[in-house]
């Protein structure tokens, strides 16, 4: 099992999201969050530009077993790159995952997810 | 009656003794007779119909998706911008000046509203005067919130730039010539009654709606993703202040401060309060569930309905037009989620329906002595809501072609996903809050 955790645009989400759908993976969390990579994007108040330092970003995480982490990642990179890739996409995280418990039944591991 | 002739008669007999009159100058005569009761109304109402622009801005501004808050608020406040400058520049002269012909006002003295600001013209009003610029701001308040409704029904998917363009034209081209037919001596002038704008406002700014609805296309996955509002609670309040705004816009179409005045106030009191009943009952039998937008939606409803008619029927029919209003609106509304276009926040569903109800129905529940004889007056009504419902939809046809062909209206799908707010006008309405 792995977790797998994405960082991108938030205009990215439905985009990703339904691709992610395509590929049956459907239960997702998703957050919103802020960060900084090599992105700018500034903002307009009464004239002034404002380069805030940290920018709005969308943190989408994902419990999968092994056979669908390359689903997962192929998914959520078709979803969210713009124009074909510029700075500022985000990045995924692969993580090893210990376990997983279904707090409804109590079951442990690859079936809970 | 009897009172109602006496006290007017006795107030210009004691004006007329004033030391004002004696002066003899050009004005002065005019100036004595100012009526302080409805000009102090009048003021009054041209601030309340002014307070429905925000109203409307923080209706609409709670319906769309976070990322689009502010572009949807802006274009109610755009058109305050835009349209109160038309309005001063030609739009009055438009509308209220004299008739060319039946189909257009004019008079270069209204231009730049020079010739009501001080000598003879500053003076409005046969019985009851007021100053001319009172008249005038009033009625500019209306040409202002007439485009901003139409906004609801393309919102989330337009150009900024395109929106102003295309609010200037279609006040110039399609509200002016419509208020001049109907209110400023056009050729429907005293046939149609619209006492506060059911067919000039409503039915031509739902049908504009309609057509841009329908020739824009839907929102950016529409209606397969779920698109929520953003905040609820500020469409309650931009409800509630629609509901205050409107005694302004009815009982301040009455140009007086007298008995017709608490006429239009009580109607439109008791259509708003019915309608909302109306919705929510339906509701509850439908759904299950009374819901804030659907109580908020039996507001408007009401209040659109008793607009044209807020003049000319008595409490017991602004019950019935809130009932029936709300009824039609519940249905449209339903019909067109089974139609499947994207007329975003309703206002064919609601403005240009309830309108429609109001304007037709209102001939069945005149009050004695009111209108003319019952069969004229019904074809009378129809042939104002035939006008509007055509020349709104068809010149808008030709309105929007235009401007998306040239300026540019369709906001393209890569801005529709980032948000207006940022996309367009380069801020973000609320800052961290949770994604919808």
């Amino acid at each position: 099992m792995k977790l797998v955790i994405a960082i991108i645009q938030p205009d990215k989400l439905e985009e990703v999201h339904h691709a992610l759908v395509d590929e049956e993976i459907l239960r997702i969390t998703v957050s919103r969050c802020t960060g900084h990579g090599q992105a700018e994007d500034p903002d307009l108040y009464r004239g002034q530009e404002v380069k805030p330092s940290l920018l709005a970003k969308v943190r989408i995480e994902i419990a999968v077993n092994d056979d669908y982490v390359e689903r997962a990642v192929s998914a959520i990179i078709n979803g969210a790159k713009h124009n074909g890739g510029e700075i500022g996409d985000g990045k995924i995280f692969i993580l090893p995952l210990e376990d997983c418990v279904r707090i409804r039944t109590g079951e442990h591991g690859g079936s809970a997810i | 009656m009897e009172m109602k002739r006496i006290v007017p008669a006795l107030g210009l007999g004691l004006l007329l003794m004033s030391p004002a009159t004696a002066l003899g100058q050009d004005g002065a005569e005019a100036a004595a007779q100012i009526d302080t009761g409805t000009t102090a109304w009048m003021l009054v109402s041209t601030t309340l119909v002014l307070l429905m622009v925000p109203g409307l801005a923080m209706f609409y501004g709670g319906l769309v998706r976070t990322k689009n808050v502010l572009g949807t608020m802006m274009h109610s406040f755009a058109a305050m911008a835009i349209i109160g400058v038309i309005w001063a520049i030609c739009g009055y002269a438009m509308c209220f000046g004299g008739s060319v012909g039946g189909w257009i006002g004019w008079d270069w003295d209204f231009v730049l509203l020079r010739g009501l600001d001080s000598g003879p013209g500053a003076y409005f009003g046969d019985d009851i005067v007021i100053p001319h610029l009172v008249f005038a701001m009033f009625q500019g308040k209306f040409a202002i919130i007439t485009p901003a409704l139409i906004a609801g029904a393309f919102a989330e998917r337009v150009r900024f730039r395109g929106y102003c363009v295309f609010i200037a034209l279609w006040s110039l081209l399609i509200y002016n010539p419509l208020c001049h037919w109907i209110w400023g001596g056009g050729f429907l002038t005293g046939e149609a009654i619209d006492f506060a704008g059911g067919t000039v406002i409503h039915i031509s700014a739902g049908m504009a709606g309609l057509v841009c609805a329908l020739y824009l296309g839907a929102r950016r996955g529409y209606p397969k993703t779920a698109m929520h509002p953003n905040n609820l609670v500020m469409t309650m309040m931009g409800a509630g202040l629609l509901w205050v705004g409107w005694f302004g816009f009815n009982a301040g179409s009455s140009v007086s401060s007298g008995l017709q005045t608490a006429q239009a106030l009580t109607v439109t009191q008791i259509a708003a309060a019915t309608g909302a009943l109306t919705w929510i009952i339906i509701e509850a039998l439908h759904l299950k569930k009374a819901t804030s937008l659907g109580l908020m939606s039996g507001i408007l409803a009401g209040l659109v309905a008793i607009t044209p008619a807020a003049g000319d029927v008595p409490p017991s029919g602004a019950i019935v037009l809130g009932v029936v209003g709300s009824l039609f609106c519940y249905g449209a509304v339903v019909l067109k989620g089974k139609l499947g276009y994207d007329d975003t926040l309703d206002v064919f569903g609601i403005h240009g329906i309830a309108g429609i109800v109001g304007a037709i129905g209102l001939t069945f529940l005149l009050r004695d002595g009111a209108g003319a004889e019952f069969a004229t007056q019904l074809w009378y009504q129809v042939k104002g809501v035939g006008v509007s419902i055509i020349y709104a939809g068809v010149v808008t046809l030709i309105l929007v072609v235009l401007v998306d062909k040239t300026v540019g209206l369709r906001l393209n799908d890569k801005d529709q996903m980032a948000g207006m707010d940022h996309a367009l006008h380069g801020e973000h309405g609320f800052g961290l809050l949770n994604l919808n």
